[in-house]
């Protein structure tokens, strides 16, 4: 049986960690190599790193960034931000990069999910939708919609609809981050992660809200998670990813214990 | 020297930094002169089965690794590059090198929460020893993703399996051959150790119960 996954995102920007509040007051918490390779040996299961990089012109140190970390940490690396075309996502994959996350531009032109799956692969193709909690409508029946932008720009669309579009386009993983929860530590958005992880025959990774063990155990049971992604309860030292994993194997999770 | 089999076939430079990591020195190629004065051979692979057989084919590397192979060099087969070693793939209908008897399947699985692909960590579990899979343990997690997985028609070239939903072979062995359907690459420490283990092997196996004969 498939092993729970304890997945760390670093928020990366020119080249620093970045860590935010519900996307807004980033502020800059140190070296995103060192971080990796920390928790690489505390037994990550999987690491992400979002290129928050405003500017074009330093979109270059990202790869440089993803090299150092790939040769370094021996797990899947998955790296998002920015991906508007199969040229960023082959670039980024030859830096050691495993899996690709698509977000707001393949919300602005969906064919993206196809022709990046069909380049490298669809199990290296990870939708990645920033979500939020709306009044359930007729265009979004599931009361919840996408957002774009870091959580700025409202797109119209039903979350659920988009995560079934992007399964059916062929992205072989979702990372659901809900922007209400994101950066709260109150915990996961368990309804929007369990009525995503239901609909679909893809992984889930639920994310935004983490600040306890509980929250992790919460998304991995109820929340039908396949992983959960943390962030600021690890990057601050309130809680290290082997002690993590240790609460939720204690708790009878199938969950990886040697590293 | 060590050598990458470079044939198109995905990103292999997560191979080559794990070789490094040990202290393997590694370089890729795709030319069979090549292949026949390698040391070693990794052949890796992600992708699918046809689309690898014809670009093998194309550069004449099939035969090269055959020969290779006969001649005792290690080979070890990553994932899609050790589901070639077998004799049929499923995937695009594909007659494979036939190194192993066996053929490759799609996982068809019952219980409804289980994905296709297998994709994440999973355990190992050793069925006879080997000296490339030296060191790892019960409850060691290697890191996995397929649709499809090796069904060799002998048990003697099983080495290890893993369970997902039922129990496939995991790791296969025959003679200075071994393969792996994980990817010790992106597995961790447990997975540099294979590396390592690689690297000194001098290519000699034989399956539990067989005896040389004196």
């Amino acid at each position: 049986m498939l092993s729970k996954r304890v997945v760390a995102c670093l928020d990366v920007r020119d080249g620093h960690l970045a860590k935010s509040v519900k996307f807004v007051n980033t502020k800059n918490i140190g070296d995103p190599i060192e971080k990796a390779r920390e928790y690489y040996l505390d037994g990550l299961d999987e690491l992400v790193f979002y290129d928050i990089t405003a500017s074009s012109d330093k979109r270059n140190i990202m790869l440089d960034v993803v090299e150092s970390v790939a040769s370094q940490v021996f797990i899947p690396l998955s790296v998002g931000g920015g991906i508007r075309s199969v040229a960023d996502a082959t670039d980024l994959r030859l830096a050691g990069a495993e899996k690709i996350n698509v977000n707001s531009a393949a919300v602005a032109r969906p064919d993206l999910i196809n022709e990046c799956s069909e380049a490298v692969g669809d199990q290296n193709i990870v939708l990645s939708m920033d979500v939020r909690r709306v009044e359930a409508s007729a265009q979004q029946p599931s009361g919840f919609e996408i957002v774009i932008n870091g959580g700025r720009t409202p797109t119209g669309r039903d979350a659920l609809a988009w995560a079934l579009e992007g399964e059916q386009r062929g992205a072989g993983e979702l990372v659901v981050n809900s922007i209400d929860a994101d950066g709260t530590r109150n915990g996961y958005d368990i309804a929007l992660t369990a009525m995503i992880a239901e609909a679909v025959r893809i992984p889930v990774i639920a994310s935004g809200g983490a600040g306890l063990p509980e929250h992790l155990h919460e998304v991995l049971t109820q929340g039908k998670a396949d992983a959960a992604l943390v962030a600021s309860m690890v990057h601050y030292g309130d809680y290290r990813v082997s002690g993590l994993k240790q609460y939720l194997h204690d708790r009878g999770l199938k969950i990886r214990m040697s590293w | 020297m060590t050598l990458i089999l470079d044939y198109d076939a995905g990103n292999l430079g997560s191979v080559k930094r794990a070789c490094t990591e040990v202290g393997l020195k590694a370089e890729f190629s795709a030319d069979p002169a090549a292949l026949a004065q390698a040391e070693r051979i990794i052949f890796p692979g992600v992708g699918a089965a046809g689309s690898a057989m014809r670009s093998l084919a194309e550069r004449g590397l099939d035969v090269a690794l055959k020969q290779a192979i006969a001649k005792g060099t290690p080979v070890l087969g990553i994932c899609l590059g050790m589901q070639v070693s077998l004799e049929y793939s499923e995937e695009n209908d594909t007659q494979t090198l036939g190194l192993l008897a066996g053929r490759v399947q799609r996982f068809q699985l019952n219980h409804p929460d289980l994905k296709i692909p297998h994709m994440g960590w999973n355990e190992v579990r050793v069925r006879q020893p080997h000296p490339v899979l030296a060191g790892i343990e019960a409850g060691d997690e290697f890191y996995f993703v397929h649709g499809y997985y090796p069904k060799p028609a002998s048990p003697e070239h099983v080495l290890a399996v893993t369970d997902y939903e039922a129990d496939f072979a995991c790791a296969l062995g025959k003679d200075n051959y071994v393969g792996t359907q994980f990817h010790p690459e992106k597995s961790g420490r447990v997975g540099l150790r294979l590396f390592e283990n690689f690297a000194k092997w001098d290519g000699v196996w034989q399956p539990e119960g067989v005896t040389h004969a004196e």
